[in-house]
């Protein structure tokens, strides 16, 4: 076992893990934050992916012990307790999930690239997406959700 | 990662080069492109540089995997990796790239067509790692295509074809390379595919020659994505597209 310390969401997380273990299983079976969904455990879905030091990544390709020291934000760290925020909002009004397996991938990739790409194009939403499988939703409405919340994090307006 | 979730294999020890600096870098000099281990796929994709040093890099790694795989997928990795289908493996063999591999002993250059050894396999030995990759210097009149073709974008392709030549006083194309991914064991590039369109104007019958000839040159594999005859079709479109583009 190797003891590891990062932060998840915000607070910093100290965990006894075995070296095999994926951040994924860290995160749902070690910190009991289930919201992080795993789907095909070999990088293809991407229903897995959160956030580490900015970037999105997926956590079924990653070992916790390599997250030792990062910055990792999952799903659970991107809503509040208090109302919906605006990308939330934004996959509600858009009905851009039906069963909800794939939304946290969905919501920290979106996340992750309205952060740092406010006034990405439908194009770039739908390169960036096609790492994330939906097996409801055909893709459209989530991509509306995405461009619709682009203004919450700054979009200029096309 | 996804050859432990298949338990295709099973390490004793797995070594992370989080912490091992130096490794990062993108040199370009007026010798070449030079390519640390830990280069990620987004780096590439964020060095404006590339677009003129080694644009046939710059394109084909716009085709690996996804955002998130992007974000943390590596070069040497890739290399270490050796998946048939892979677009650096594939890169590093159709133009002569040259590895440097460091073990207890010191450092020893591979060429890349030398350095796999067939799928997934390659002469690293358990105590050596890649440290760089050497692309030879691109002249900036060189023409070049990069055509690869997958059921979903950034998956693996069923079949990929790299291509550079450069063209003499006559437009005649001098030293041909056109590499494959994805239809072999390895990358591996194409000698009769090369030699029907050397020395000659690249136009829709040399590129028909050269396909016909690439197709006839590869050996693909069946499986659940492609039959043998799909992927040797599909070598001879690749081929005509990534020229065509090439000799726009």
């Amino acid at each position: 076992m190797m003891k590891i310390e990062f932060e998840v969401n915000g607070k910093p997380v100290s965990v006894d893990v075995d070296p095999r273990l994926s951040l994924a299983d860290c995160l749902r079976s070690e910190l009991g934050l289930t919201g992080t969904h795993l789907g095909c455990e070999h990088g293809v879905c991407g229903a897995c992916t959160v956030i580490v030091n900015g970037a999105a990544v997926r956590s079924c390709l990653m070992l916790a012990v390599q997250a030792s020291g990062d910055s990792v934000v999952t799903v659970e760290g991107l809503s509040n307790d208090e109302a919906l925020t605006p990308l939330q909002a934004s996959f509600r009004k858009h009905h851009a999930l039906q069963c909800g397996f794939c939304t946290p991938g969905m919501v920290t990739t979106a996340h992750a690239l309205l952060t740092h790409e406010p006034d990405c194009d439908e194009d770039r939403v739908r390169d960036v997406l096609s790492g994330n499988i939906c097996r409801c939703t055909g893709y459209v409405p989530i991509v509306e959700a995405v461009l619709d919340a682009r203004a919450a994090y700054g979009s200029k307006g096309e | 990662m996804p050859i432990l979730a298949f338990r295709l294999a099973a390490p004793e020890m797995l070594v992370d080069l989080k912490y091992v600096e130096g490794l990062d870098r993108i040199a370009i000099d007026k010798d070449g492109v030079t390519l640390g281990a830990k280069v990620r796929w987004c780096d590439i994709e964020a060095d404006e540089r590339l677009a003129t040093a080694h644009p046939l890099l710059a394109e084909a790694i716009r085709h690996v995997a996804h955002y998130q795989i992007r974000n943390r997928g590596t070069v040497g990795g890739s290399l270490a990796h050796a998946d048939p289908a892979a677009e650096m493996p594939g890169i590093a063999v159709t133009c002569d790239a040259v590895l440097t591999l460091a073990g207890p002993t010191g450092e020893r250059q591979v060429a890349a067509a030398g350095f796999f050894e067939g799928a997934l396999q390659t002469s690293l030995a358990a105590d050596e790692l890649i440290t760089q990759v050497h692309l030879p210097a691109w002249p900036a009149a060189r023409r070049w295509g990069f055509r690869e073709f997958a059921r979903r974008r950034g998956d693996f392709a069923l079949a990929g074809i790299a291509a550079f030549y450069d063209v003499d006083p006559r437009g005649r194309a001098v030293d041909p390379h056109i590499g494959v991914i994805g239809a072999s064991d390895r990358p591996r590039r194409l000698a009769r595919a090369e030699a029907a369109l050397s020395g000659k104007v690249v136009d829709s019958a040399s590129i028909a020659e050269a396909a016909a000839a690439a197709s006839a040159e590869v050996d693909p594999p069946s499986d659940i994505h492609a039959p043998a005859d799909y992927r040797r079709a599909l070598v001879a479109t690749m081929v005509e597209r990534a020229l065509a583009h090439a000799a726009r």
